[in-house]
């Protein structure tokens, strides 16, 4: 696979504020990625970046081998779905379509076949003549894709698309981009600060994290070895315990302190005895057991098949957990954590440790 | 209750009315009357059917001192339109510029245009007429309208209807390929349809209202507007046929009422529809 969209070393400041951190990254042809991340980590600037709604500090963009950075937006062939659809409210469903085509000079029984297929693609063949007033919020985010569709562009982009929809249409509607986006093939750049969107629609998620990319993987890898504890934290939920302990000497273990010691499943991690850790384990990973660790519920969160439950530990350390089924029986439990189930951070730097065998 | 209210309500509507028509509908009566009879301040609330012609008098022949009524009508529609016209393509543009567009000065350009709001043509008169004068543009059409053009009031109207308008639109637009010209065209003026209307029907009164400026800037009878005429025809030594006066005052007030009734949906949309 050949990549399509390479961004090369992208920087942007406003002033003396940088946003964005030196990107790097390529696409490959009909790949969809997912930008991920809290508000202000950079994520829409971004993709605003790559439309050519703003321009680069540093860095250069290249889409199918041309290099674009100084392009104009319209010259670069370049599609964009806005959060609140950006519809042309005096101009009907049909001309909202058409209107880039008309500028772009196409003939009117051209722009007419397109608009119209496009339009049947997406069930909006009965909807043309309507002004987007007239339109339910999920209907006019379907106009503002056939919008950026019927243009057949090399590259969509969508800056949080769905987060306008109410939750029921939400679900609905990222099943839908899903399924277009695979039949059209386009190569798609799509923001979002929704981590389950992120996991459904990504054949790669970026996290970006205070205008640095954190960690570019597969959503699965993304959440099974997440690069940080900041991407560990902010994918999943409820989000990763995290517990503070050192590193054993020989580094086969680390010491948590009144919790006990625990061995490293998988193999012992790099680093001098007493070196300061981050573990963490998801919520659905700490199990239930007798023999356990005291646990006492605050919080009981029912979500009909499974149930989350917040608490402490003996010293107060707060802890999520979730188990299927309703609400428990006692106010204490009893919990264990099973060793390889964590993953394990340096304290200082955030950065994951894997066994010294693997990194090496 | 709610039934007594609106009983009141249409009281007060109905009186505020009245006092507005009264003086319309006196002038009206005026107008029907015999000269010497508005002489002897015998005016009347009755108008004398019989003399309904002195309307098509003055349109057709005029008073005393002036030409026929109609043509001064059509001067004063030609002034308004042209001044209504080209504040607002003026002001369109102005507006565009300052909310659209990042240039150096950006800000002081707006306040310059701002503070102009403290110069209507009264402060500022004679260098106006010294500049028309060197333009040789006294007594010429383009002298009559030009001076009164340049709005500091639409200019700051079409700029918060501008300013409104969501950066997505502006930004879709880009993504499709429209220029500025055509983001103008296409998305900014059909958005802002009913303010525009609402200030046609504004800066047309305006324009249909001016006395000062003409006074000055206009001394042949050929451009003579309608406000002009009927000072013109109240004379001071000769005696003044007073039903022609308020004949020719009872018409010139018809084409801005047209205006106003005939775009008065737009215009109550455009001062009170908030968002976009």
């Amino acid at each position: 696979m050949t990549a399509d969209l390479v961004l090369e070393g992208v920087h942007k400041s406003y002033g003396q504020s940088a946003v964005l951190h030196g990107i790097d990254l390529a696409l490959a042809a009909g790949e969809m990625l997912v930008i991920v991340g809290a508000s202000g980590c950079g994520k829409s600037t971004l993709l605003r970046l790559v439309a050519g709604l703003e321009s680069l500090t540093a860095g250069r963009v290249l889409l199918a081998g041309q290099d674009i950075t100084a392009r104009d937006p319209a010259a670069r062939d370049i599609a964009m779905v806005f959060q609140n659809y950006a519809l042309y409210p005096h101009m009907s469903v049909f001309d909202n379509m058409a209107y880039g085509l008309r500028i772009r000079g196409r003939s009117r029984s051209e722009i007419a076949r397109r608009v119209e297929e496009t339009a049947a693609l997406l069930g909006l063949g009965e909807l043309l003549a309507r002004k987007p007033r007239q339109l339910s919020g999920g209907q006019r985010q379907r106009v503002a894709m056939g919008r950026a569709i019927v243009r057949e562009p090399k590259l969509f982009l969508f800056d949080e698309p769905l987060s306008n929809l109410d939750a029921k249409l939400r679900v609905s509607m990222r099943a839908e981009i899903r399924r277009l986006q695979r039949r059209l093939g386009v190569t798609s750049l799509y923001v979002t600060h929704d981590q389950v969107e992120a996991m459904t629609l990504g054949d790669r998620l970026l996290v970006l994290h205070q205008g640095r990319a954190v960690q570019l993987a597969t959503p699965m890898e993304v959440f099974e070895r997440p690069a940080d504890s900041y991407v560990a934290g902010f994918i999943g939920a409820p989000a990763m315990n995290f517990l503070s302990a050192t590193l054993l000497p020989g580094g086969g273990g680390a010491d948590l302190g009144p919790l006990g010691r625990l061995e490293f499943a998988d193999g012992p991690r790099p680093g001098p005895a007493g070196r300061r850790l981050t573990l963490g384990i998801r919520p659905e990973h700490v199990a239930l057991d007798p023999a356990g660790i005291p646990f006492t519920v605050d919080l009981v969160e029912p979500l009909g098949s499974e149930t989350v439950l917040i608490g402490r530990l003996p010293q107060g350390e707060m802890l999520a957990l979730k188990r299927a089924g309703g609400p428990p029986p006692a106010e204490t439990l009893a919990i264990v954590l099973p060793p390889a189930q964590f993953h394990v951070f340096d304290a200082a730097s955030g950065l994951r440790l894997d066994p010294a065998r693997a990194a090496g | 209750m709610s039934g007594c209210r609106d009983w009141l309500a249409h009281l007060v509507l109905g009186l505020g009315a009245a006092l507005f028509l009264l003086p319309i509908w006196l002038a009206f009566c005026a107008a029907t009357l015999d000269p010497a009879a508005i002489d002897r301040g015998e005016l009347s609330l009755v108008p004398r059917l019989d003399h309904l012609g002195v309307f098509l008098e003055v349109l057709r022949h005029g008073g005393p001192g002036v030409g026929p009524v109609w043509r001064m009508l059509a001067v004063s529609a030609a002034m308004a339109l042209a001044i209504a016209l080209g504040k607002i393509a003026i002001s369109i543009l102005s507006a565009y510029a300052v909310v659209f567009f990042r240039f150096p000065f950006r800000r002081t350009a707006f306040w310059i245009i701002f503070v102009t709001l403290m110069l209507p043509v009264e402060v500022r008169i004679i260098p106006t007429y010294a500049v028309m004068a060197d333009l040789h543009f006294i007594d010429t059409f383009q002298g009559l309208t030009v001076p009164l053009i340049a709005s500091a009031t639409a200019t700051l109207l079409f700029r918060q209807t501008f300013v409104a308008i969501p950066d997505e639109l502006l930004e879709a637009a880009r993504m499709d390929g429209a220029g500025p010209l055509r983001f103008l065209w296409d998305v900014v003026l059909p958005v802002s349809a009913a303010n525009l209307a609402a200030l046609f029907v504004i800066l047309f009164v305006y324009g249909w209202n001016q006395y000062l400026w003409p006074l000055l800037a206009a001394t042949s009878p050929r451009l003579d507007t309608v406000v002009i005429g009927i000072v013109k025809m109240i004379g001071i030594d000769t005696s003044t046929e007073w039903n022609k006066v308020m004949a020719t005052a009872v018409l010139a007030l018809v084409p801005p009422v047209l205006v106003v009734v005939g775009l008065q949906r737009w215009f109550v949309k455009g001062l009170t529809e908030g968002e976009k």
